[in-house]
């Protein structure tokens, strides 16, 4: 054999391989996307299976969004991981800046109290924060929802927003505090124009995570005005006869946000995640 | 002088405003519940029986190794390690052999990192309803392949068998956890020097000796951090097992922190703290004896 065929059946190989992992990772999602698509139980339920819906039809999507709460729940889970994304990430810019650019005591003892929070599992807060939150009086309430996710991504955000900032060259806060600015100024007008890319990645990863949260809105929620979507999923899929076609389709919705922010934000959101191995 | 000081003041001022929201927020919803949560362990405290909160030493802990018929707590802690350990191989191994693949840029190789990327960005709950639809055991999609390949006679109910429900959660869980695997891996495999592989090439080295003696040692760190990473997340991911099978049947799926979430929902909150304290011990011991063995910490100081 020559090397060069030899180079090409190679070449063939790999795209085999790398065409059926491909396939192998969406399936699922297109599973549920044709499932939600079927029209009838029959076609539904078939087996053998009948992969392809025929005809086409909406009638799950009109059954969870009319007839069901989804919207609701989607208007929750929306407000609950925007808010929670918008806060976390403000305050982690007010904390990372400091912590990336001044040298004071306890800096170190600072990031091990923000790494730590990541390592413990965190059902062992679930029963003392409902018992906090039901002295406050404020279980199934939407904003102590939106605050403790806020709570959640604090950690993370600060630790990964202190990256980015350490990127910066500071002379160029330097300069603006030798023009006559105060530290706030130079921060919101000279260091964070800088990152911005670095910002709406955090921004995101912060939103999606709220969104996929689970645990604790089942926790702190059971009243249907206040549920996010996932809690709204959770009481579906707990009954004893679920109707797989809702649930398909309350899936694919779930997922059309995520995938939209994804998207958009992959790119640094990779890079931001593989920093530490291309320098390692 | 005094305008010197009167400067120092007001940055010591600024940096402690600006981090204390980051710090008093965290103390209050994380690190207190999480102390009041790890001394529940060490009380009676049930809430449906709320009269009867009290001290009573390392009862709980005895009450989950106590050897009796009904106690699941070893099977679940043997499940767990089943768990992560099948997990982490398979996800490692193939994470690893497409990363290999992914190494070299291709046309189009970036918006092909980013679709299997995607699952990544999906909750584990959500993942989970889908492969529990897949897996249905009278209509589910994967039954219906096995059996058009002749893998299979007759449908079986996957999640629905102690004999399989739980390697139908790991199977799931593999397939969510190799996406990451490839991402790190292929970003740590772009990052070894070029020259490297150049020099080996006028050595006249074989592709194996290339892979065992310049790519393993070059990425070594990454790895050693990533599969640590890693066997902490898969052990705290309950999510998978959760939407699947809810640790059924009769609890043969369930791993230490799905255990625990059921006896949180139950409102049996010592005993939930007890398995939430033998976590974080688990954890502990483990990333310490990691780090012995490998003597990861050592190489990166």
């Amino acid at each position: 054999m020559t090397p060069r065929s030899k180079r090409r059946i190679g070449l063939v190989c790999k795209c085999v391989v790398l065409g059926f992992f491909l396939i192998l990772i969406m399936f699922p999602f297109v599973w549920m996307l044709l499932t939600s698509l079927k029209g009838t139980q029959g076609e539904i339920y078939a087996f053998p299976v009948q992969y392809l819906p025929n005809p086409v039809s909406f009638v799950n999507y009109v059954e969870m969004l009319w007839k069901g709460n989804f919207s609701t729940y989607m208007l929750n889970s929306l407000i609950c991981s925007a808010v929670a994304a918008g806060c976390s990430v403000f305050i982690a810019i007010l904390a990372s800046y400091v912590i990336s650019r001044f040298r004071f005591r306890f800096k170190g003892a600072l990031l091990l109290f923000f790494l730590v929070t990541q390592m413990i599992p965190m059902f062992i807060m679930l029963a003392p924060l409902y018992q906090l939150l039901a002295k406050a009086k404020m279980l199934n309430n939407r904003w102590s929802l939106a605050f403790l996710y806020t709570n959640m991504m604090i950690p993370f955000s600060v630790v990964t927003l202190c990256g980015f900032f350490d990127n910066v060259p500071k002379s160029l806060e330097e300069a603006a505090w030798i023009d006559g600015c105060g530290y706030l100024s130079a921060l919101f007008r000279v260091a964070v124009p800088v990152i911005k890319p670095g910002i709406a990645a955090t921004v995101i990863f912060a939103f999606i995570n709220s969104w996929n949260e689970l645990f604790m809105a089942v926790m702190f929620i059971d009243v249907d005005k206040y549920k996010t979507i996932p809690v709204g999923l959770n009481g579906l899929i707990l009954k004893y006869d679920i109707k797989w076609g809702e649930m398909a389709a309350g899936t694919i919705m779930s997922l059309v946000p995520t995938m939209c922010l994804f998207a958009f934000a992959q790119k640094y959101m990779i890079e931001g995640l593989t920093a530490g191995a291309v320098k390692g | 002088m005094k305008q010197k000081s009167k400067l120092r003041m007001r940055r010591t001022w600024f940096i402690f405003f600006m981090v204390l929201p980051a710090i008093l927020i965290p103390m209050v919803f994380t690190y207190y519940p999480m102390v009041k949560g790890s001394m529940m362990a060490f009380q009676s405290y049930n809430l449906m029986n709320v009269k009867n909160i009290k001290w009573i030493g390392f009862d709980n802990f005895k009450k989950l190794f106590s050897h009796s018929a009904s106690n699941s707590f070893y099977t679940t802690m043997f499940n767990t390690v089943k768990w992560v350990g099948i997990s982490l191989f398979f996800q490692f191994t193939v994470g690893f052999g497409i990363a290999l693949l992914l190494k070299k840029k291709f046309p189009g190789s970036g918006l092909y990192q980013a679709l299997i990327f995607f699952p990544w960005a999906v909750s584990g709950f959500i993942i989970g309803i889908m492969w529990r639809w897949m897996f249905n055991g009278t209509s589910g999609v994967i039954n219906d392949i096995l059996m058009k390949m002749h893998l299979l006679r007759q449908p079986m109910g996957w999640l629905a068998e102690k004999g399989t429900s739980l390697y139908s959660c790991i199977a799931a869980n593999i397939w969510y956890g190799i996406p990451f695997f490839t991402i790190m891996i292929t970003a740590a495999l772009r990052g070894v020097s070029e020259e490297l592989y150049e020099a080996a090439d006028v050595d006249g080295a074989s592709p194996l000796q290339k892979f065992t003696n310049i790519t393993v040692p070059c990425i070594r760190s990454v790895l050693l951090l990533t599969v640590l990473l890693r066997v902490i997340w898969i052990f705290n991911f309950p999510d998978l097992i959760y939407s699947m099978t809810q640790g059924g049947p009769a609890g043969s799926s369930n791993i230490i922190t799905s255990y625990m979430m059921q006896l949180v929902y139950s409102l049996d909150y010592g005993m939930a703290s007890a398995v939430g304290v033998l976590c974080i011990l688990f954890l502990v011991i483990f990333v310490m004896v990691y780090m012995g063995f490998t003597k990861y910490g050592k190489e990166e100081a």
